[in-house]
């Protein structure tokens, strides 16, 4: 019986270990192609269905993704003068921002081709970029980069940038405007605001 | 909507944007720009995002390609002149040959058998050339219809046009012609985009700025720009 325990003990862990230790342009390719089997079977996906879409995001991608470093980035100086508890409601109110923004373009994934870039990284490295060539039929291909650390628990995805233009960075300027004006409240309370607004939208739309 | 309440309109936004000058050191002319981009997106709401619309709903997809593979065609020719100017023989070859066999077995550029061989499509432009040779910047610009520039693209907009088959072409009413079914052209692939700039801006003017300023640089180092630290914390 013990025996048994120890083995079973001993699987889990290399299971766990295995996937922790998933080199990351494998982990993106296999994210990637996972969603897009999804939306391939799925009409309403390719419909562009918001919740299904943001259930899907949520599902597959964001424990992927480390939500706070992302944000710590976007806030920049003023990350460090934040409270633990600001912090949080930061981190949670650009996490819904980002996801309820890009959730419209998901539909599209159905019918696009990826082009994953050979990664060159040394055993040693902690902080990669891997890239994905998205090509769709008649239009110019558009190169995705998808900014990784290594943590204990995998490696996570801390920016994305879709053509050059980083999702992080296009924040910056404008987050520190806002706590420059209004202080690190003012921000919350912007961000906040504005995802109730695209959600009252969205949902009116989609009546 | 008339013209006078646009001006209007633009000049209230522009007292507004006086107001709350953010100091940006790439953006001295912020209440200025601001104002100008009040106008230009007037213009956008009111004449080319429904026109890009109608265009997108009345086409099928593989005919606005192809009307997509024609215009980027003949901007193929320019393109190769840049990447020459900037000393990339390689890449300007490629974008001569693609002009030749898109033009002959693509007949005129509709279809983009080129890509299909491997020759890769590439975006350049004089003001990316003199970023090449060392021009910076300048200050961020939002241009009246054009748009998001920069001074130092904008010096280098005369340029562009003197490369542009479309702009150069005469009779000057067929080139006014084409010239407004390439804008509806190139609106309807930016509907995507544009959706993405009023759900996720909290201020679309910085926002747009951002996102043009990270494009650009993205594009004068041809897609691999150096890595910029985040600002240490």
């Amino acid at each position: 019986m013990k025996r048994i325990l120890a083995v079973a003990l001993l699987t889990v862990g290399c299971a766990a270990q295995a996937q922790g230790q998933m080199p990351p342009d494998e982990l993106v390719k296999g994210v990637m192609l996972d969603i897009q089997a999804i939306i391939v079977k799925d009409k309403d996906l390719q419909a562009g269905d918001r919740g299904k879409t943001i259930r899907l995001i949520e599902d597959k991608a964001l424990p992927h993704f480390n939500h706070v470093g992302m944000t710590a980035l976007a806030v920049g100086a003023n990350w460090r003068k934040a409270s633990p508890e600001q912090k949080q409601r930061l981190a949670a109110e650009f996490r819904t921002l980002l996801v309820r923004t890009y959730a419209s373009s998901l539909a599209s994934f159905g019918n696009q081709k990826f082009d994953f870039r050979p990664l060159r990284m040394k055993p040693s490295d902690t902080d990669v970029t891997v890239q994905v060539r998205v090509l769709q039929p008649g239009a110019q291909p558009v190169v995705v980069e998808y900014d990784l650390e290594k943590t204990p628990n995998g490696w996570k995805c801390y920016d994305v940038r879709v053509a050059g233009i980083s999702l992080v960075v296009n924040y910056r300027t404008e987050f520190a405007n806002l706590v420059r004006e209004k202080g690190i409240d003012g921000l919350i309370s912007a961000l906040a605001a504005k995802n109730k607004a695209v959600g009252a939208q969205k949902a009116g739309a989609a009546k | 909507m008339n013209l006078r309440a646009l001006v209007v309109a633009a000049a209230l936004a522009a007292g507004a944007g006086c107001a709350s000058t953010s100091d940006d050191p790439r953006d001295p002319l912020e209440g200025m720009n601001r104002a100008v981009y009040v106008f230009n997106d007037q213009v956008d709401q009111i004449v080319l995002a429904p026109a890009a619309r109608l265009y997108k709903n009345i086409t099928p997809d593989p005919l606005r390609e192809m009307v997509r593979n024609f215009f980027n065609n003949l901007d193929d020719l320019f393109i190769g002149a840049n990447n020459l100017l900037q000393g990339k023989l390689e890449e300007a070859v490629n974008d001569w040959g693609r002009f030749a066999f898109n033009t002959v077995f693509g007949l005129l550029g509709v279809w983009d058998v080129a890509s299909d061989m491997g020759l890769e499509k590439h975006n350049e432009d004089f003001g990316q050339t003199l970023a090449r040779w060392g021009v910076g910047n300048g200050a961020y610009l939002v241009l009246p219809l054009l748009g998001p520039s920069t001074l130092r693209d904008t010096a280098a907009l005369p340029v562009d046009w003197a490369g542009d088959p479309v702009a150069v072409h005469r009779p000057v009413d067929e080139s006014n012609a084409a010239t407004a079914f390439r804008v509806v052209s190139r609106r309807a692939d930016l509907l995507g985009a544009s959706q993405t700039l009023e759900e996720g801006a909290l201020d679309k003017y910085q926002f747009h700025r951002e996102a043009f300023l990270q494009r650009r640089r993205s594009l004068i180092y041809d897609g691999s720009p150096p890595r910029e630290r985040p600002p240490a914390d």
